[in-house]
């Protein structure tokens, strides 16, 4: 299992469409993603659970990845919260 | 009628009647095994129906949907087949008997519920979101879903109970010039598409609509949040004046915020703005401004009692990075001196306090004021589009210091584990004489310049340009000027270094086509300014402004160089 933190760099946070983009690509590993915020843990499969978590820019969110192939997940999510995100 | 004015301007036109097949409760109780296996493939295929839909729309190529389009969509589909969604949609067939449209309306109802009682605008705005899909799925579920949008009329104002997020994609609008709704609000899917399209929009109406009929004349007056229905002639003819003169007076301006500024033959130049608080970037934002090419640190340090501690420059600095929204934001240090006191901060009194102690220099000698200050500069880099500039450098020496000084502040940082751009870039203002001539020793030792003209000029022609006698003499088209700003742009192209100007030369429309010429990549002022440069470029040529800033270049004063500038604009 590998959990990571990230501050979120957007400043609308992670709305509808880089929900979208995190949800397809946590769909192209067999790992399962979520999302914790404070005491909060949702999948990252659900667009409806990841906009009620409410994650708005500068806030710290934590992602955990368990899976086989974790290791290649936690590189591609690493790259669009470092990455992406500011661009979405 | 009244409702909110969600997006200004005024509308004359033609009603088109929107209305919806609205599905309702059924009540249903399951009584079999069988029925309860039916309604949830039922759920299922109506759901495969509505992402079928969804991807008709989308690879509908006559559509043209844009960028944010094409996102809304692709929110939707994900939102179709949500698992949350599905999960509790088919719990409630499975385990309290309910049909498939009764499970949907309840479970889309929860969801529009929690959305609508989040303590966030953005969130609250996504209930329309779920009510669109859900609306989706239960016209899918019922076969009532009208699968040909209809077709306006020229000058169709749109009446509605709202335009749902996928209506607005759906639905032609070349001809639709304004929106009236029932319910809606300023932050609303509906709000958001007549200002993204420029068109007047009233919301929230309530049930005063429902007395319009098809083709009824309408007025929209979007600013004031007023909708007319068959106006008498006295009103008609009021509007009519109305319409006519908001339209001279808006005719260019927002067509121009969203397009980029670039050349007839395709040279990108970067239009910024020059902002002194995060308020500004408002304005920035809507004059189309692509970031901020001078963010002066000064207001915050002006009109209190002592400095302001790191915490609260990290505020200030933070707030207007964050709402530039990923676009760049240069932060010059404190640029302060004799000619700008500060209460708590006691500088002498100088015989020439623009040759004296003043910006850099104070930071300089000041390293516990300007640590500070690097500090929350940096700290406000972790969004990742901050960077950092210095005011008034005159010497290389004064440059690799304040580096040094910036270096130390990281340290700071990391030791405390703080999150900040290892990569910020660096720049200087040029604005000293001596930089001008050693740009090319200054070039390899930074990330950008920022040309600043009001003291270059004043220090290059030794003109104080307060001093009434000779302010005549306070000329940037003066031959000296314009070489020194020549030779800086060419010095930063040769070393690849990004070059920019901040100074009121930037916002001056007769100076546009020589500044290109020149090779400037980037203009930034004031962001009112904006929209009159941009025309400028919009309808210039690189090549033939290079021929141009040439046939200057070879002129020996200022008045030639004017005539010439101005009868070329003319053209």
């Amino acid at each position: 299992m590998i959990t990571k933190s990230y501050v979120i760099t957007a400043p609308e946070g992670i709305h509808a469409r880089p929900a979208t983009t995190l949800i397809r690509l946590a769909k192209k590993y067999k790992s399962i993603v979520s999302l914790k915020k404070e005491e909060k843990v949702v999948l990252l499969n659900s667009m409806l659970n990841i906009l009620t978590i409410g994650a708005k820019g500068g806030d710290t969110i934590s992602i955990i990845i368990d899976g086989e192939d974790e290791t290649d997940a936690a590189l591609a999510i690493d790259h669009f919260f470092s990455q992406e995100l500011k661009h979405l | 009628m009244k409702g909110i004015s969600a997006s200004p301007g005024i509308a004359i036109g033609s009603a088109y009647v929107l209305t919806k097949n609205k599905v309702t409760s059924t009540g249903t109780v399951l009584k079999s095994e069988d029925d309860i296996a039916r309604e949830m493939d039922k759920f299922n295929k109506a759901v495969q129906a509505s992402v079928d839909d969804i991807e008709r729309v989308k690879s509908n190529a006559s559509q043209n949907l844009n960028e944010d389009e094409m996102d809304v969509l692709d929110a939707h589909i994900e939102l179709l087949t949500d698992p949350q969604l599905h999960g509790d949609v088919l719990e409630k067939i499975r385990a309290e008997r309910k049909n498939a449209v009764d499970a949907v309306i309840q479970v889309i109802g929860q969801f529009i519920r929690v959305f609508k009682g989040m303590n966030d605008a953005y969130l609250i705005d996504r209930a329309a979101d779920i009510k669109d899909i859900g609306n989706r799925i239960l016209e899918n579920l019922s076969n009532s879903r009208e699968k040909t949008p209809p077709k306006f009329k020229f000058n169709t104002i749109v009446i509605a109970d709202e335009i749902s997020p996928s209506d607005a994609i759906a639905l032609d609008m070349t001809t639709v010039i304004a929106f009236a709704t029932r319910i809606g609000g300023k932050t609303s899917h509906t709000a958001i598409l007549a200002k993204s399209k420029n068109l007047p929009a009233v919301l929230g109406c309530g049930a005063a609509l429902d007395e319009i009929r098809n083709d009824d004349v309408i007025i929209v007056d979007g600013a004031k949040g007023l909708v007319i229905a068959n106006p008498d002639e006295k009103c008609f003819e009021e509007y009519a004046a109305k319409f006519r003169q908001y339209h001279q007076e808006n005719s260019f301006m927002p067509s121009l915020n969203s397009a980029p500024a670039q050349t007839t033959d395709g040279i990108k130049i970067k239009l910024m703005a020059n902002i002194s608080s995060a308020d500004d970037m408002d304005d920035a934002l809507m004059y189309g401004a692509e970031g901020v090419g001078l963010f002066r640190t000064e207001l915050l340090f002006m009109n209190r009692n002592s400095f302001p501690t790191e915490d609260e420059q990290f505020q200030f600095y933070y707030s207007a990075a964050l709402k530039a929204r990923g676009k760049p934001v240069v932060i010059r240090t404190i640029d302060i001196g004799g000619d700008k006191p500060l209460d708590y901060f006691h500088l002498p009194k100088e015989e020439n306090p623009f040759l004296g102690y003043r910006a850099i220099r104070i930071s300089l000698d000041r390293k516990d004021i300007f640590v500070t200050q690097l500090k929350a500069i940096l700290r406000a880099s972790a969004l990742r589009n901050v960077k950092a500039m210095f005011p008034m450098i005159s010497g290389i020496q004064e440059l690799r210091l304040a580096k040094q000084i910036l270096e130390a502040a990281k340290q700071q940082l990391r030791e405390s584990k703080v999150d900040f751009d290892e990569r910020i870039p660096v720049g200087m203002m040029i604005e000293t004489p001596s930089a001008a001539i050693t740009a090319d020793l200054f070039a390899q030792e930074v990330d950008f310049f920022s040309i600043g003209t009001n003291d270059l000029c004043q220090y290059t022609l030794a003109v104080d340009r307060g001093n009434e006698k000779i302010k005549d003499l306070y000329d940037p088209y003066n031959p000296a000027v314009l070489r020194l700003i020549r030779y800086m742009i060419e010095q930063a192209r040769k070393y690849h270094i990004h070059v920019g100007m901040c100074g009121e030369f930037a916002s001056d429309p007769l100076a546009t086509v020589l500044l290109l010429g020149m090779g400037l990549e980037e203009f930034s002022m004031s962001a009112v300014s904006l929209p009159a440069i941009k025309k400028i470029i919009n309808e210039n040529d690189y090549e033939k402004a290079k021929m141009i800033c040439e046939q200057v270049m070879s002129m020996d004063n200022s008045k030639s160089i004017i005539d010439y500038l101005t009868a070329c604009s003319s053209k």
